[in-house]
């Protein structure tokens, strides 16, 4: 279960890279590479397994200008997602 | 033809190896020690590679760890900006060289078992001992913080042990296992009757894979490579020949694919004389399956020639004569009888090992 007190990371093995030569990031790990779009990039940028979930929104809140709620709810529904592929860990 | 950006590069750094399993994927004619290329060509290779849009580098061999300056190349690849990934037998590597490896920055380290019966699996492996001192390199692998993949063959003499397999893996620490039928290229096509499962056993194999994955959902990620002969359609062989990687061979050749020599009249570049970037956009050898324009039917009229790609060029040259024809794994191809038939033909228990390359 994902609270705001979670402390999302990267997995072993993952590493959140740009990309020289198409732009963007990749999120790599063993035999895949998953291309992300900005918004994610910026999230998973601030997942260093010290910044807590609602430390992580309060600093996107204070970077993009959108509602604190929205911004939970995506940060959330990435790391979920994430977190099943075993890209990250909580 | 317009090539993409390609994702991963395998670099076979060597055809040396301890183990001489009979599905090896290196050629039946293996790059002598005294021709592989030096670190200064892998070093650029690397850096060309990142420059190309290559994202991962599998350092591969034979056996990688028999090259003394393992490490090095590690670095070499995490200077250029690669994600490293080590595919290994474990042998000849104890704790102190892994250690150096995950200084020097290795992303992941992928360890292959022959079976879980440790006779069975020296056997495979033809070295006495391979097994049990594999189970000792995988403790030594966590403790040096690097993630593991365990990697299985599967053929015959093993595919009934799957299960057994993946609670190996999570012992030994592994968060992956990688599960994939023996190909039947070079080696592997020598020793076909000996490495085939019989129809029933491919089958059940992939009810098992589909059981074994959601009872072990929370401990570890399985992919499962299915054998192609027993399948309605080919596999997408390289996912497209020339579209996402490519491999370096111990002598500097960049090939499309591991089998790609057994194709005749198929002119390979080699990194001693061509940057990379040339050999991908311009070689003839990965000009020449690129697209569909190379087709014959019934792939060229077929709406799924995006999907499989026509399945495999080796494959269909070993079984029809002709790397143009559809790959007759395929159902649809006018020699699948020649696959049904092999498929049904008798079994062999001995197996011809893997030769050692000369000095």
């Amino acid at each position: 279960m994902i609270t705001g007190d979670s402390t999302p990371r990267l997995a072993p093995g993952v590493r959140l890279q740009p990309d020289r030569v198409r732009g963007g990031f990749n999120l790599l790990s063993p035999e895949h590479v998953l291309r992300l779009n900005a918004s994610s990039a910026a999230i998973l940028q601030l997942c260093d397994g010290q910044r807590s979930l609602g430390e992580i929104v309060d600093h996107l809140a204070g970077q993009f200008a959108a509602e604190r709620e929205q911004l939970a709810n995506d940060v959330t529904a990435l790391i979920e997602t994430l977190q099943a592929r075993r890209l990250v860990e909580t | 033809m317009n090539a993409p950006a390609p994702f991963a590069l395998l670099a076979e750094l060597t055809h040396r190896c301890p183990l001489a399993c009979p599905y090896c994927s290196n050629p039946l004619e293996l790059d002598r020690k005294s021709d592989e290329l030096a670190i200064e060509d892998w070093v650029r290779v690397f850096n060309e590679a990142a420059e190309l849009g290559i994202l991962q580098l599998h350092l591969s061999g034979g056996e990688p760890a028999v090259r003394h300056d393992l490490a090095e190349l590690v670095t070499a690849a995490r200077e250029a900006g690669l994600y490293s990934n080590l595919i290994t037998s474990g042998i000849g590597l104890n704790e102190a060289r892994l250690g150096e490896l995950a200084a020097a920055g290795l992303d992941h380290l992928q360890l292959s078992i022959q079976d879980t019966e440790p006779e069975n699996a020296d056997r495979i492996a033809g070295l006495v001992g391979a097994h049990r001192r594999k189970r000792v390199f995988a403790g030594q692998v966590r403790a040096a913080g690097l993630p593991l993949t365990v990697n299985v063959v599967l053929h015959r003499s093993n595919i009934a042990r799957l299960g057994a397999m993946v609670e190996e893996a999570i012992a030994l620490g592994a968060r992956r296992i990688e599960l994939a039928h023996a190909q039947y290229y070079g080696w592997g096509e020598r020793n076909r009757a000996a490495l085939m499962p019989d129809r029933e056993a491919a089958l059940a194999a992939r009810d098992e894979v589909a059981e074994l994955r959601a009872r072990h959902a929370d401990a570890i990620t399985i992919d499962y490579v299915p054998p192609d002969y027993f399948a309605r359609y080919p596999k997408p062989c390289m996912n497209g020949w020339g579209r996402q990687s490519l491999n370096v061979t111990p002598s500097g050749l960049v090939l499309p694919c591991h089998a790609a020599q057994t194709i005749p009249g198929l002119e390979f570049w080699n990194v001693r004389e061509h940057g990379l970037a040339e050999i991908w956009r311009a070689s003839p050898a990965f000009e020449a399956f690129r697209g569909t324009e190379w087709m014959r039917e019934p792939c060229r009229s077929c709406e799924r020639r995006d999907i499989d790609h026509g399945g495999c060029r080796c494959q269909a040259l070993a079984l029809s004569g002709d790397a143009r024809n559809t790959d007759p794994v395929c159902s649809l191809s006018p020699h699948h009888g020649l696959v049904e038939e092999i498929a049904a033909a008798g079994r062999k228990d001995r197996y011809v090992m893997r030769g050692r390359p000369a000095r």
